[in-house]
């Protein structure tokens, strides 16, 4: 068996919050328990609402967070003990937000070139050829090099973000919700821009994303995330067309797809929202759940496990 | 029947830039009229020229702008806020930065009514907690009492819809108004609002990015593009039998499940949107077009593929159908 190129071990952190100058300080549980691993060549995607985690999970797999328990495995090495530099060649991020991840008063060519400079022992003349192959890659003309980035558009932009990550030829890439903040046409070119970087690289995605729809057209296997932990995963296909938990099914049943004759759904939630300072007993879900019975708000479900499924619901079975 | 609001001819620029270019549309009692188009587009200016509410520095010119029948072109802007709030009142996508932080809901709310309507302040935080119970709000009494901090996102945009509707207003401007939420909660927002049009008559206008939004709420749709509203149909029209290249292009940008197969590549729109000056002729989508020809640098035909159906384009529907 291959080692996977993320390994994720029972990975928890908790956030200390205080309210107030005098109040007392609140436990806030971001992730709580999570293990998840991820394949070479594969597209992890990790969905759920603001505040389930998914963007500290991201942080920690990234070694930006430190986690509060559990551990972290990147292609077998414990994250802990790679260095910097280490680390960066085999996994590198692209965030939501291309206006606040590139730094305003370096040129395009600076941006790109960073990780490398970084990385030392390189010539210049090498560094600028790595740099023209990495703007061609990602589609951006060679005379953006000299631009700076407010003067690209946020699709442009989000494509320097892609070069970057990859001009050191990494293995993963951890893409934070990479096409939010972009209108739907440019988008579309992000997402279609990224499936043929995968491809001819043979890269890996963990995928984080609000966005149901994208999350199908972009993953091979999806993690549900409920706050902080990982409720139902599935391949992508199965999870789409079995939910087993009522969360993912109710998160399945919000998303507008541009199908006029479907009409606005019921999602059945109410009006409870989850509240990482505030974690409920029993099932975390169970105050928004249609189908919760008196047990659900007093024992924690299971996980149960039958590969490649999982699901924590005491009303359901892995599919 | 004549429409609630009425626009035509309307155009909108800011010195030397035009943001909204000759845009007409209508929106009839009980309907949801969406406007929908990428960032800069002229949308949320042309919801803001509606109220009367653009910067000091846009000028606008417009054939018709009627609400009700009554011409808003000339009115004061002391006769303007009389109408916003009372008769026409508008949401926006952030509700944190449309309420006062130093007040409570309760005191927000009650502003409006006796602002336009008078009357006590015991009956305007009645009024205010019956339409919080309306919003399917828990316990309104103690939510009159909370500052908007207090709130969700959710809650925070149900509270601006009960506010908008303190003085039961006919028309409801809502400019991206589930835009920030999370997916649950915004299928329950767009579904309190279109229980609340059937239950109230209320005139709709929405504006989006997000075509699943449009196809799920609308009775009729205008995209616009580059300051133009470049095609007009009724929903189900616009989605199954779209004429604009530039409508066309954007529907085959969003992923739908079971439609465009996982994996396989997104259509996508080449080019960027082009600033449009003043001077400006012809067709704004003519550099990304596949379908160009020389004729679109000049004047652009309006065509009628049915009775409510318009776009505008030089190709027209027959050949586009065959393209």
């Amino acid at each position: 068996m291959t080692t996977p190129l993320i390994e994720v071990r029972d990975v928890g952190r908790q956030f200390r919050v205080r309210a107030g100058l005098l109040a007392q300080p609140k436990r806030v549980v971001a992730v709580d328990g999570v293990s998840l691993q991820l394949k070479a060549g594969e597209v992890l995607g990790v969905v759920g609402e603001s505040g389930c985690g998914k963007s500290t999970l991201a942080k920690i797999i990234l070694g930006l967070l430190e986690p509060t328990a559990g551990e972290v495995l990147i292609d077998g090495k414990h994250l802990a003990s790679l260095d910097r530099k280490e680390r960066a060649r085999l996994i590198q991020p692209v965030f939501q937000d291309p206006f606040s991840s590139l730094n305003p008063r370096r040129r395009v060519r600076d941006v790109i070139s960073l990780p490398l400079v970084a990385q030392g022992g390189m010539s210049s003349p090498e560094v600028n050829r790595r740099v023209d192959e990495m703007l061609e890659r990602v589609g951006l003309d060679p005379s953006m090099a000299d631009r700076l980035p407010a003067h690209l558009s946020g699709g442009q932009r989000q494509r320097v973000a892609i070069a970057r990550a990859l001009v050191l030829r990494p293995r993963i890439v951890v893409c934070d919700e990479p096409t939010s903040a972009l209108d739907v046409s440019v988008q579309a070119q992000i997402l279609n821009l990224l499936a043929e970087l995968r491809r001819e690289l043979g890269l890996a995605y963990l995928f984080i994303s609000h966005n149901l729809a994208v999350v199908e057209h972009v993953a091979s296997e999806v993690a549900v995330m409920y706050l902080g932990r990982i409720v139902e995963q599935n391949q992508a296909a199965s999870l789409f067309r079995d939910p087993r938990h009522p969360y993912t099914k109710a998160l399945l049943a919000s998303v507008l797809t541009p199908e006029p004759d479907l009409g606005l759904p019921e999602t059945g939630l109410g009006d409870a929202m989850p509240d990482p300072a505030n974690v409920p007993p029993g099932c975390r879900f169970h105050p928004r759940c249609p189908v919760a019975i008196e047990r659900c708000s007093r024992d924690v479900p299971a996980t149960q496990r039958k590969e490649p499924s999982l699901v924590e619901c005491h009303l359901a079975v892995p599919a | 029947m004549t429409a609630l609001l009425e626009v035509q001819g309307l155009d909108i620029s800011f010195g030397g830039l035009t943001a909204v270019r000759g845009a007409s549309l209508e929106v009839n009692r009980g309907e949801t009229h969406c406007l929908v188009g990428e960032s800069g587009c002229g949308k949320s200016v042309t919801a803001l020229a509606m109220m009367g509410l653009l910067p000091g520095n846009a000028v606008r010119r417009a054939e018709t702008l009627r609400f009700d029948g009554g011409d808003l072109r000339g009115l004061s802007e002391k006769e303007m806020s009389r109408l916003r709030g009372d008769r026409m009142a508008m949401i926006f996508q952030e509700p944190m930065t449309s309420l006062n932080p130093a007040y409570t809901v309760g005191s927000q709310m009650a502003e409006v009514m006796l602002r336009h309507r008078g009357g006590s302040r015991r009956a305007a935080l009645d009024r205010a907690a019956e339409l919080l119970a309306r919003v399917r709000i828990t316990s309104p009494g103690m939510r009159l009492g909370q500052y908007p901090h207090q709130l969700s996102g959710g809650l925070r945009q149900r509270v601006m819809i009960a506010m908008a509707l303190m003085c039961e207003p006919e028309l409801l401007i809502a400019d991206e108004p589930t835009t920030a939420l999370d997916v649950t909660v915004q299928a329950q927002i767009l579904r309190l609002l279109a229980d609340l049009q059937t239950d109230l008559g209320l005139a709709i206008l929405l504006i989006t990015h997000d075509l699943g939004v449009v196809a799920r709420t609308a009775h009729r749709v205008s995209v616009m593009y580059a300051g133009e509203v470049v095609e007009s149909a009724p929903v189900r029209t616009l989605f199954s039998r779209p004429m604009h290249p530039y409508t066309r292009g954007l529907l085959s940008c969003v992923p739908v499940p079971g439609k465009i197969r996982p994996g396989d590549p997104l259509g996508s729109i080449p080019g960027m949107v082009p600033q449009v000056t003043p001077d400006f002729a012809g067709c704004a989508f003519r550099q990304r077009c596949l379908l160009t020809r020389p004729d679109c640098a000049g004047p652009i035909a309006r065509r009628r593929p049915s009775a409510d159906h318009a776009y505008l384009c030089q190709i027209p529907p027959e050949e586009m159908v065959r393209s």
